[in-house]
């Protein structure tokens, strides 16, 4: 057994955080930085952080994905880590070149309190900040919230730095997708051209982390949200924060700071989730939704109808980041399977009333816990008690899958050892459809491994 | 169709080293030039240039270096698997660490304790930044002992711990008092050192002073070594130990491969300690000499040839003639697989060249391998390590200790006054070393590189592609941060932290398996399909054709 410690006895625990749902802040806004075109991230703070950042992020997209660091030694912990970015700073821009240098913090910096508003405004002074181009920054203390809200933090700095208050109000939807995948974003922003609409998404990692194999590594790749693209979020009709943990910090400011009304959402990932995303962009943009979306939304409810039989009923565990938590369990409630066993070890109360809307009073029995002992050692145990029919989560869900000999569907951060979530979509409707393909792939081949010879089945 | 049977198989002309060596420096601002020049050497094997090394990274160069609990917890410690290591931190550092290294263990059963595919941390929160973090630490391990009851709990301190002061040492020995199990701590902040070099020397000194020497059950066996600096990555250990076994060597102890606590705590029990990653793991080796007679030398076991030599060098050590003729027995039976496997493969990929960066020992060791199916390496260089892996021990009395290393504790040892056994006295060591035979040595990497190949430290993203851009090799061996941005340059990286998920690459066996990944790598097809043929086409000539001909 590869997790042969854990037990079926759940003990209280207030200190000891065993197989966490969640990493920390850093490599959200890592993530986000890299969905600005022509940004360099970079990381304050030791060099281990921005290594293992890259590290796990090139793990799961297969990708380059560059950033820099200020190198802290044990003096720069002592009299700040000012010279060291100052330093950073004026390199960074003579030898890559980028249009943005994103800065977030780490534990360590923040521990410190370097004021990095002043130390880039220091860096201005100094004149290595090239004219045009941006430093800008994120506070991401590793000590509170998760990988989510650095993602949220850099996302709403994107706001504080860029967006420009406007008199003129033009017809553009300016879309925060959350943290998704580039294929996600590259559907999210096919769905919205159908409806024709125009848009803004930020940030938007497609075309920087699914980049072509040319033979040249493209240091900046074609995609990326615009600098003027993001001063011009704030002349944009309306804002759509897709997923309220990742997306609403960065709404609500440009709603502040320009005026730009905002709507929160759930991942459009599911049936009902799609269909309100799809509706709000109907309204907003106030053309009329197009056939090919229609035929795209049958298409998700012929195979709901035609398939339901081998889903019915399941019971299902999920684990992973409370957007996506939310917006998996209203689908799979949809599809008349049990979520069962929910956790994230991303703080905050308000997933816990999220959840129960999702769960439609139709799965009484689920269990659902947020916060640092919201492990999946605690799902673990839980799975142990009762077991379930299928794992939805990142790869860290196979240790269990193995040992309890559970159908198993990757979804989330980080997916490390297989490849698809970077070119295929699972928001959307034909998001959906991928979505059931692989529960149902993992139901029947386990049907096709396990049943009696006598009923193996031809036809399903 | 491209010609996909004969890839990049001729080296062109090699560019000029020093005009490389110019060219990799040429867009550098010119502080950042100063620096760098020093960690650049064009090699030249009569007369030894030194090398800067084990210096601080310039910040925003983009390095692939990492820190010393990444080097501490990652890789010294995490291999071993009844030990729970507890992060004391945010929780960060323990999930990028959680199972990431490869580092693989074996049981004879589930009762055996295993806690690697386990991560433990005390998950810091603002509160404990403000007012401490040592209650909740004691409050971890406590939890962590209740559920599991593990012989022994290590804790990790990340980057605030040592801010804002919590006592990890004092924490772990009031609860190893409490417990009665060993409790220890490593204080292995992040920027502690300028990479996980710092951490390496952290975990040496605190395995040495709580862990080795604290076993009592003897250890079998007649010729008992212990195998140092092997983290088994891929399964590299279990070749290794297989080896020893049909040479009827006994080993005591790995640092820290398929390791178990049982094993470090009887590691003084072995007679000669084998150092296989200089780098991460000389301190013990010396430590361990200096306390209880043991003496060390350095061994490779990447590469057939290597393999061969280091056996061998263990059986002269012993000096038993049955040891010797069951050494040279397993070496042959090894070496007529290892030559199959080199006949069929070196014709396709000799003539190659590799580039290496990479670690504290790879980056040399490997070049090994590579020469035994005619690859040469035209430029290699480490990640985290010294100026005695590059230039050999030799240079030791010579390298200043500046302000990053001298806050790392230089452990005071002494023999011990009931177990020191010096297992060679001075004059058969004499004896030893007058036949060329040395102990506590190491030549390094550069005296065996070939004259106009590069030795490039701690490379930055920015030469790496300029290298390549010049050098073109066949294959560039690096990690994952290194690896899409060299292989969408159209150029192979092998990756030889994780051996791309492969391996074992460590004797004989090892040494076929790397062989023929090389030789998928070097030759893949998909290689030439980079350009569609609508853009090889020379001339814009009207063609047509029937069907698909």
């Amino acid at each position: 057994m590869l997790l042969r410690h854990t037990t079926a006895d759940v003990t209280e625990r207030t200190a000891l955080t065993i197989n966490p749902a969640k990493t920390c802040q850093p490599i959200g806004a890592m993530y986000a930085a890299l969905g600005i075109h022509a940004c360099l991230p970079h990381s304050h703070g030791s060099q281990g952080c921005c290594s293992y950042h890259r590290s796990t992020l090139t793990r799961h997209y297969k990708e380059p994905v560059m950033a820099g660091t200020s190198s802290f030694t044990e003096g720069s912990s002592v009299f700040g880590g000012q010279a060291n970015l100052l330093q950073a700073i004026a390199n960074i821009f003579d030898i890559y070149d980028p249009d943005v240098i994103a800065v977030h913090t780490t534990c360590l910096s923040e521990t410190i309190g370097d004021d990095l508003v002043q130390i880039i405004a220091k860096a201005r002074e100094e004149g290595s900040i090239p004219p045009g181009k941006m430093v800008i920054h994120t506070n991401t203390p590793s000590y509170a919230g998760s990988h989510v809200t650095g993602f949220s933090s850099m996302v709403k700095s994107m706001v504080g730095y860029f967006s420009e208050p406007s008199d003129i109000r033009s017809r553009t939807i300016n879309i925060i997708p959350g943290w998704v995948e580039p294929s996600d974003m590259r559907e999210i922003k096919r769905l919205v051209g159908l409806l024709g609409a125009e848009s803004i998404m930020f940030p938007d990692t497609s075309d920087v982390l699914d980049a072509p194999q040319t033979g040249k590594h493209v240091f900046y790749p074609k995609g990326g949200v615009t600098m003027p693209a993001l001063r011009r979020t704030g002349e944009s009709a309306v804002t759509l924060a897709l997923g309220p943990t990742a997306s609403e910090a960065a709404a609500k400011a440009l709603d502040v700071k320009c005026g730009v009304p905002c709507e929160t959402m759930t991942l459009p990932i599911g049936l009902q989730a799609t269909d309100r995303f799809i509706d709000a962009v109907r309204l907003h943009s106030g053309h009329g939704v197009p056939v090919a979306i229609e035929e795209e939304r049958g298409r998700l409810i012929d195979i709901m109808t035609d398939m339901g039989q081998y889903l019915q009923g399941k019971r299902v565990a999920l684990w992973g980041d409370p957007d996506q938590l939310v917006a998996l369990s209203e689908f799979l409630v949809d599809l008349d399977m049990k979520p069962v066993y929910v956790v994230t070890g991303t703080p905050g109360k308000v997933f816990e009333r999220r959840m129960e809307r999702a769960l439609q009073g139709r799965v009484p029995e689920a269990k659902v816990q947020q916060g640092a002992t919201a492990d999946m050692f605690l799902m673990h145990q839980w799975i142990k008690q009762e077991p379930v029919d299928l794992l939805i989560g990142n790869t860290y869900g196979k240790y269990i899958a193995r040992d309890e000999d559970i159908p198993f569907v990757r979804h989330g951060f980080p997916i490390l050892d297989r490849i698809g979530h970077s070119y295929f979509p699972t928001v959307g409707y034909t998001g959906a459809i991928r979505l059931l393909e692989k529960f149902l792939d993992v139901f029947l081949d386990r049907r096709d491994r396990d049943d009696p010879e006598e009923r193996f089945e031809l036809v399903m | 169709m491209p010609d996909t049977d004969n890839l990049i198989k001729t080296v062109t002309p090699l560019p000029d080293p020093e005009a490389a060596k110019e060219a990799l420096l040429k867009s550098y601002p010119t502080k950042v030039a100063r620096k760098r020049t020093k960690h650049m050497v064009v090699n030249d094997p009569a007369t030894l240039s030194a090398i800067q090394a084990n210096a601080r990274t310039i910040p925003g160069i983009i390095t692939q270096r990492g820190c010393s609990y990444a080097g501490c917890k990652g890789v010294v410690l995490g291999p071993t698997r009844d030990i729970i290591n507890i992060t004391h931190g945010p929780i960060g550092c323990g999930y990028y660490s959680w199972l990431t290294r490869r580092n693989q263990t074996r049981t004879e059963s589930d009762a055996e304790h295993n806690y690697i595919p386990y991560c433990f941390s005390t998950d810091m929160q603002e509160q404990e930044i403000v007012f401490g973090g040592e209650k909740k630490l004691e409050a971890a391990i406590q939890e962590a002992y209740d559920l599991f009851h593990p012989k022994a709990i290590a804790v990790f301190a990340t980057c605030p711990v040592g801010l804002i002061g919590d006592d990890i040492h004092q924490v772990s020995k009031r609860m190893k008092e409490k417990l009665g199990i060993n409790v220890f701590a490593f204080s292995c902040e992040g920027y502690r050192g300028v990479s996980q070099s710092a951490g390496h020397h952290i975990a040496n000194n605190q395995l040495f002073k709580h862990v080795i020497g604290r076993g009592t059950t003897p250890v079998e066996g007649k010729f008992r070594i212990n195998l140092l600096g092997e983290y088994n990555i891929g399964g590299d250990a279990f070749v290794l130990e297989d080896l020893f076994e049909r040479c009827g060597i006994t080993l005591v102890s790995t640092f820290s491969g398929n390791s178990t606590v049982d094993g470090f705590e009887r590691a003084h029990m072995a007679d000669l300690n084998c150092v296989m990653c200089h780098r991460s793991i000389n301190y013990v080796a010396d430590m361990i000499e200096k306390k209880y007679g043991i003496p060390w030398f350095k061994v490779n076991f990447i590469g057939a040839n290597s393999s061969a030599k280091s056996l061998r060098r263990i059986a002269q050590y012993f000096e038993n003639d049955e040891l010797t003729a069951r050494t040279e027995q397993v070496i042959a039976e090894e070496n007529e697989k290892v030559a199959a496997a080199q006949s069929r493969i070196r014709p396709r990929c000799e003539g190659k060249t590799a580039m290496l960066f990479v670690g504290g020992s790879r980056a040399h060791h490997y070049q090994d391998l590579f020469k035994e199916i005619g690859m040469k390496t035209v430029a290699a260089g480490y990640e985290f390590a010294h100026r005695d892996d590059y230039e050999g021990r030799r240079v030791l009395p010579d390298i200043k200790v500046d302000a990053d290393s001298r806050n790392i504790e230089e452990v005071t040892v002494e023999q011990d006054a009931e177990l020191y056994n010096p297992r060679k006295s001075a004059d058969e060591i004499a004896a030893y070393e007058a036949r060329e035979f040395h102990f506590n040595d190491y030549d390094g990497m550069m005296p065996e590189m070939e004259e106009g190949t590069l030795s490039i430290d701690d490379i930055s993203h920015h030469e790496t592609e300029r290298l390549i851009e010049m050098y073109r090799p066949a294959v560039f061996c690096a990690g994952i941060k290194e690896k899409y941005a060299v292989q969408k340059m159209g150029v192979p990286c092998k990756q030889l932290h994780s051996y791309d998920y492969g391996g074992p690459y460590a004797g004989f066996q090892g040494a076929i398996n790397f062989y023929e990944d090389i030789d998928r790598m070097v030759n893949a097809r998909a290689w030439a399909f980079i350009d569609p043929p609508w853009k090889t086409r020379t001339s814009p000539k009207l063609t047509a054709s029937y069907g698909d001909q």
